[in-house]
């Protein structure tokens, strides 16, 4: 036996875990309960400063990459779970699909 | 008429059945009774036949895990009281072949737990005259918890990943490296790594925690492959941020 | 005496035979809408690249009443990620104090205080 190379998928995992945890729970109240009341308004300008700033840059990425590997990783310990299989289809659908959202993001930040 | 109580025990004898099957037995209930006093009484006074193990009958041997109510549990340690009024199940503990009625076959195990190397390897050899490996109180309180184990295998039987992969080595063992690992006395956590960190040590875990929630000495294997899984990830930074590999 | 031992299968089922199993499967099925809301979120990013109207549509959508309830979905399954992930840090990461381990209520209390304090920054950033 020889030690794994699985921190790769794994340290992801755990720090968008983490991510996920501090900060989904009040993106999801803003966009989808205070804003809808009209409580607050997300501004095109605002938001726009943020992710004009090079650290505002950042802090969305990880804000949005993390957890997509985060879940990515732990769909396909589940669907190993749940008798589906850990074939390269489940993986490259679930890690594939954080690598498309990471680029897609990592992109439209740098054209903002 | 003195109160009784039943048990289902699942029966097999490799010379006669193609395949397991219950069979009912109706025994006194005392309220001191265990399980396994219950089998006891089965085994001396109604069926010779029937098969388990165990030995110290308080919970330190670690030999009379069982499937009680599809749970795992030391039959020592699960009282009649708590199963007042129903019917209890008894089966060999899942995730191990059925060597004979309640009897597992084991060896899957021991090879797992000698895999990982439990026993102290020192950081250089000393000579006896040197005198003995002083430890403080502090640091036998990082690993306390993990001697505790008398792999008994009940958290083998909880794992679903051990039932998914009967190569995962498991929470017991693993648990036992970290014990081996923390311990100031020891330099061997490099020449566990190769199992402990493969593919089929710490990273088939998906951290249910039920193998800490069945272990009847606390010793909280969940917690002790989390921990692992991430002093392994920073080797593994190490590693690639040093030339030369592991050392 | 013949040794023949008996292999019981594991029933792809197996996840639904206690509500220890059933728990953890919703746990790790948290990971589906946290992906969700991931992936909604990197749309909303083009859609802010794009401009302001893009950027006020995707606004619009996301306060229909079919966005609302998608996310309503995602809030109940992120909270529940949320506690069940604080709630195994003791485990992962125990602190020794002077020899001694340090509670793990307090140490799955510093996440809620860490949870808090990162909610509160977050709306007041975006303008509360």
């Amino acid at each position: 036996m020889a030690r794994s190379n699985k921190p790769i998928l794994w340290l992801p995992f755990a720090g968008g875990g983490l991510v996920a945890a501090l900060i989904m729970p009040v993106l999801i109240l803003i966009t989808g309960v205070l804003v809808p009341l009209g409580v607050l308004h997300l501004h095109y300008e605002t938001i726009a400063a943020v992710a004009h700033n090079p650290v505002g840059k950042l802090v969305l990425l990880g804000a949005l990459a993390l957890p997509a590997w985060h879940a990515a990783h732990r769909l396909r310990m589940t669907a190993h779970d749940l008798g589906l299989g850990g074939g390269i289809f489940v993986k490259a659908g679930c890690y594939g699909t954080a690598g498309l959202l990471t680029f897609t993001a990592a992109l439209a930040l740098i054209l903002i | 008429m003195s109160e009784t109580i039943t048990l289902e025990v699942l029966r097999y004898h490799p010379e006669t059945d193609s395949e397991p099957h219950f069979r009912s037995y109706t025994v006194p209930y005392k309220d001191e009774w265990v399980v396994l006093d219950a089998l006891n009484h089965i085994k001396d006074n109604l069926d010779a036949t029937l098969s388990y193990r165990w030995s110290c009958h308080m919970a330190v041997c670690g030999s009379c895990g069982m499937m009680i109510n599809n749970e795992p549990k030391l039959s020592c340690h699960a009282f009649l009281r708590d199963y007042r009024g129903g019917v209890i199940r008894v089966e060999p503990l899942d995730h191990f072949p059925i060597e004979r009625d309640l009897v597992i076959v084991m060896d899957s195990f021991m090879d797992k737990l000698s895999g990982v190397k439990p026993y102290l390897i020192p950081k250089e050899d000393r000579p006896l005259a040197e005198g003995e490996y002083l430890q403080s109180p502090a640091e036998l309180n990082t690993f306390h918890r993990y001697t505790q184990c008398i792999n008994c295998v009940l958290c083998y039987a909880a794992c679903p990943q051990i039932g998914l992969n009967e190569d995962f080595v498991g929470p017991a063992a693993l648990a036992l490296a970290h014990r081996y690992n923390l311990d100031s006395r020891d330099g061997g956590r490099d020449a566990r790594a190769e199992v402990v960190a493969s593919n089929e040590g710490v990273w088939e875990c998906t951290f249910v925690g039920a193998c800490s929630q069945v272990c009847p000495k606390q010793v909280d294997p969940a917690a002790a492959i989390q921990q692992i899984k991430i002093s392994a990830s920073v080797d593994w930074l190490k590693n690639l941020l040093t030339p030369g590999g592991y050392r | 005496m013949s040794r023949r031992p008996y292999v019981r299968k594991v029933e792809r089922s197996w996840w639904l035979r206690r509500p220890r199993y059933v728990l953890y499967m919703i746990r790790e099925l948290t990971s589906l809408f946290v992906g969700l809301y991931c992936a909604l979120l990197v749309v909303g990013l083009v859609r802010l690249a794009q401009g302001p109207a893009p950027w006020d549509g995707f606004v619009a959508a996301f306060s229909s009443p079919l966005g609302v309830a998608v996310q309503l979905l995602c809030l109940v399954f992120a909270i529940y990620h949320s506690v069940t992930w604080f709630a195994l840090t003791p485990k992962a990461m125990p602190l020794m104090m002077k020899g001694e381990p340090v509670p793990g209520a307090v140490i799955v209390g510093a996440h809620y205080v860490a949870w808090a304090a990162v909610s509160a920054i977050v709306l007041i950033g975006a303008g509360v």
